[in-house]
């Protein structure tokens, strides 16, 4: 059991403090940096998905008027590390997906840079390359785990038995497609080294942590972190993409070398970051449920298929919410990938979680329909007592209460289908589950400074509020009015933080808060000096083993489908979460909504189309990679049980940024299943998979 | 190519020097310092470098700064003095229509377009009776802020945020 602060600042409605800011664009993101004479870079990448770079031409480029630099695989400096094969850039002419990057130019304008990148002229060793998923390729393999540390398979019981024992049993594949983070502000860097001296780096990156992008940075050049400085105050979105440093990044520093004294911008475009900045792998997910007539589970499986690029593995975690959602005596999750000659997938908004409550989300609606039961008393009926994986106790877990006042407030009894007019109308839902994180690593200070508490801790706000929500933290921690707190975050000269991801900021950086707040306190007492200073690591807060610490929710759809044209519009979507203790109602409502419209996006809209031919997504860009727009929003409400949790940290918070998308998709394929009969196993929902069935 | 230009941004006039092959976007990002508008696409597929252009919204990466010698342009930061906000912005502030604030400038700047727009009369794909005033409705907003993205999907506080601003005129 962790220390509760009593909540005074925490809770309140408070508007964001950046928000000024950004009303008015004024708001500094990386590439906007003000700095003196700055040049601009432009890659150059592979047209190729396999084989090797033979010659690069690049007179052309450098005859220019204006170009500076032209830096290809040939004679680009030695990186001190090519261990991560993705931050290898220019390090050898080896090819191994189609716009990897193999050169840089650096140039007086924009325009010029561009110019003369396009200009360089490659040739090639081309090979053959291998580019398409499926769940029958003879070459999948199991990786040595998964992301995040998690086993790669686990089995409890004995789920053939089960099956084969079972009254009832379903066996269904389903898919998600591949999808792209697609922030709005494009992954982008200003990046300057000192000409003297042993040479100091300044990077002023678009990153979700500033001292995570700082270590792999020193890792690749070599460098202490005392030569490295990264700033990023603001972030134009990450969704993970952002969460660990991409090629781009190495590339701008790499660029900027050559011009020591120089400051170098590159931003990636729209269409590059489509190969260079991660994506969610698509999955194929086959799912095994066995129920007696009732509904009581005695088996669930999954058996997960996807894909990772050769260059560097990344394994998502899609079959872990199986092993703990359900009570079930047996229990098997497995995962197998495909390396392929593909773009590096890596984190996307719930890693694991998203993809992986679409199967099991939609088996569970196909069951009950088999069985005649409610979906929501199904859910109940195998509500697990304790973490089924553990065997630990919940820290807390209103799936239950969630769904019930989920029902009531969305108006879930009766018909879960009727005619209107030409639309066909019809109710869906399902769960949401999200692991509730801290980092290991997080250290803040807490100064008293000209009558006002300044709080350091190299944080990142993507969006996600932390800008506001630290400081009514530190104020409750401190026992101080928020208005006389200031948080100073975004920059590695503040204290070592962890990135923004796996829902974890809040409580990492806040735990360490709340340790330096109390240490301040101890100190110095109720009346501090100017100057006066204590820190805290969040490693000092307390920790709870004991128990299982998750978070959970409901997600109701109504789906409306035309029964002419098959056209499929949502005019509410409605959720309730369990998260724990809120510290902000605005900024947390704002994320459940941002997470539960990206859910309908997966849902509806966004499919990155793979060309296995040549090796690319054939629609890289947002015309034609569509994202929810506001027209395609109806009604959408986030709401959340009060729901105290003493284990988690002292906050009492889960972390709200990702449970919003989980589970979001498959109530929206539930609802359209109940509108129309027809059963979408493989998002996105379109209506082609719909117009054949209808009436 | 060079060529010299004249735009008034923010209600200053700047001479400058453009490649003829500069957008206007980058002309007020690069050659200005002005950020205010934001490049998320550079295609015209996601409204975040949406400015007023001679009081109208525009999309700055599909114009090019050579061919708009002398516009007025009004982006985000030119909208209030320093210190005040305009009512939409305001609005935007109020019911919490952005979070990480990239496209907010452009849609800041695009709700104002709109609000005109009503003013004017003018219908949108949505409107009903083509012979009347479009009413300041969900789905007339709706319709006409979704030339913008918003990936962080604040478009639920987007809509209540600018019929706000149109109700406070």
């Amino acid at each position: 059991m962790t220390d509760l602060l009593e909540p005074r600042a925490m809770g309140q409605d408070l508007v964001r403090r950046d928000g000024e800011l950004k009303v008015r664009g004024t708001a500094t993101y990386a590439y906007e940096t003000p700095v003196e004479h700055p040049a601009y870079a432009h890659p150059v990448q592979a047209t190729i998905a396999r084989g090797r770079v033979t010659a690069m031409d690049t007179a052309a480029a450098e005859a220019l008027d204006g170009v500076l630099a032209v830096l290809t695989p040939f004679d680009a400096e030695r990186l001190a590390s090519t261990e991560d094969a993705e931050y290898a850039v220019l390090q050898g002419p080896d090819v191994g997906f189609r716009g990897q990057l193999i050169g840089v130019v650096v140039a007086e304008t924009s325009e010029l840079a561009r110019q003369a990148a396009d200009a360089v002229v490659v040739s090639y060793d081309q090979q053959p390359h291998d580019a398409e998923l499926s769940a029958d390729r003879p070459d999948l393999y199991a990786p040595d785990q998964v992301n995040a540390g998690h086993e790669t398979d686990t089995a409890e019981g004995d789920v053939a038995a089960a099956m084969a024992a079972a009254e009832v049993t379903l066996e269904r594949t389903y898919s998600t497609a591949m999808y792209h983070n697609n922030p709005l502000e494009p992954h982008a860097t200003t990046a300057l080294w000192e000409p003297a001296g042993d040479g100091f780096l300044t990077l002023w990156d678009s990153t979700q942590g500033v001292h995570p992008d700082r270590a792999a940075v020193c890792q690749v050049f070599g460098l202490d972190q005392e030569q490295v400085r990264v700033v990023c105050p603001y972030v134009g979105g990450g969704f993970g993409s952002k969460g660990l440093p991409h090629a781009n990044v190495m590339l701008a520093a790499l660029a900027a070398r050559a011009l020591p004294g120089r400051p170098v911008k590159l931003a990636l475009t729209r269409q590059q970051m489509f190969s260079l900045a991660g994506y969610r792998t698509p999955t194929i997910q086959r799912m095994q449920l066995a129920a007696d007539h009732r509904g009581r589970l005695s088996a669930i499986a999954i058996d997960v298929v996807e894909q990772t690029s050769k260059v560097k593995e990344f394994a998502e975690q899609t079959g872990v919410p199986t092993r703990m959602m359900y009570a079930s005596p047996s229990r098997r999750s497995t995962h197998r990938l495909a390396a392929l000659d593909v773009p590096i997938p890596s984190w996307m908004r719930a890693p694991g979680e998203c993809p992986g409550m679409f199967g099991p989300e939609v088996a569970m609606d196909e069951l009950a329909e088999e069985l005649g039961i409610d979906p929501i008393e199904l859910r109940v009926r195998n509500e697990p007592d304790v973490d089924p994986e553990t065997g630990k106790p919940w820290s807390s877990r209103n799936l239950v209460r969630c769904l019930r006042e989920g029902a009531e407030r969305f108006g879930w009894s009766g018909p879960r289908a009727h005619r209107d007019g030409d639309w066909l109308v019809g109710t869906g839902v399902a769960s949401s589950v999200y692991p509730t994180m801290r980092q290991a690593t997080s250290t803040a200070n807490v100064r008293y400074e000209g009558g006002r508490y300044v709080a350091e801790i190299g944080a990142a706000d993507l969006g996600t509020g932390a800008w506001t929500i630290l400081p009514q933290i530190t104020a409750d921690a401190l026992g101080v009015d928020v208005a006389d707190v200031d948080v100073r975050i975004g920059d590695t000269r503040y204290p070592v933080a962890s990135v923004a991801g796996g829902s974890s900021g809040t409580n990492t950086w806040g735990s360490a808060l709340v340790v330096a707040a109390r240490e301040f306190r101890t100190k110095f007492g109720a009346d501090p000096r100017d100057g006066d200073e204590a820190s805290g690591d969040v490693d000092q807060a307390g920790q709870d083993d004991t128990h299982s610490p998750y978070a959970f929710g409901a997600q109701f759809v109504e789906a409306r489908v035309n029964a002419d044209t098959g056209e499929i519009r949502v005019p509410r979507l409605l959720g309730v979460f369990g998260v724990g203790r809120v510290i902000n109602p605005r900024t947390a409502r704002s994320q459940l909504i941002g997470g539960m419209t990206m859910g309908l996006s997966m849902a509806l809209h966004e499919n990155s189309a793979w060309d296995p031919a040549v090796g690319q997504v054939a629609n890289h860009d947002l015309a034609e990679y569509h994202i929810t727009v506001n027209a395609d929003v109806g009604a959408i409400e986030a709401h959340w049980i009060d729901e105290h949790d003493p284990y988690v940290n002292a906050m009492g918070s889960k972390g709200i940024g990702e449970i919003g998308i989980v589970g979001t998709a498959a109530a929206v394929v539930n609802a359209v299943h109940a509108a129309t009969g027809v059963r979408v196993r493989h998002l996105p929902v379109t209506l082609d998979k719909l117009l054949t069935a209808l009436p | 190519m060079d060529a010299e230009i004249t735009l008034r941004v923010d209600g200053e006039a700047h001479r400058l020097t453009v490649d003829t092959r500069t957008s206007l976007l980058d002309a007020l990002r690069e050659r200005l310092g002005n950020t205010s508008p934001k490049k998320g696409c550079d295609h015209g597929q996601c409204g975040a470098c949406t400015v007023l252009l001679d009081g109208d919204r525009t999309l700055t990466c599909l114009a090019l700064a050579v061919a708009h010698d002398g516009a007025e342009i009004t982006t985000a930061d030119g909208l209030a003095p320093a210190g005040e906000l305009h009512p939409v912005q305001q609005a935007f502030l109020d019911s919490d229509a952005f979070q990480c604030g990239y496209c907010t400038p452009g849609q800041v700047c695009s709700a104002v377009g709109v609000l005109a727009e009503f003013e004017r009369g003018w219908p949108s794909h949505v409107t009903e009776d083509l012979t009347g005033r479009p009413e300041m409705t969900h789905d007339e907003v709706a319709e006409r802020m979704s030339g913008n993205l918003c990936r962080c999907a604040a478009y639920v506080n987007i809509t209540p945020a600018v019929q706000q601003a149109g109700g406070a005129r």
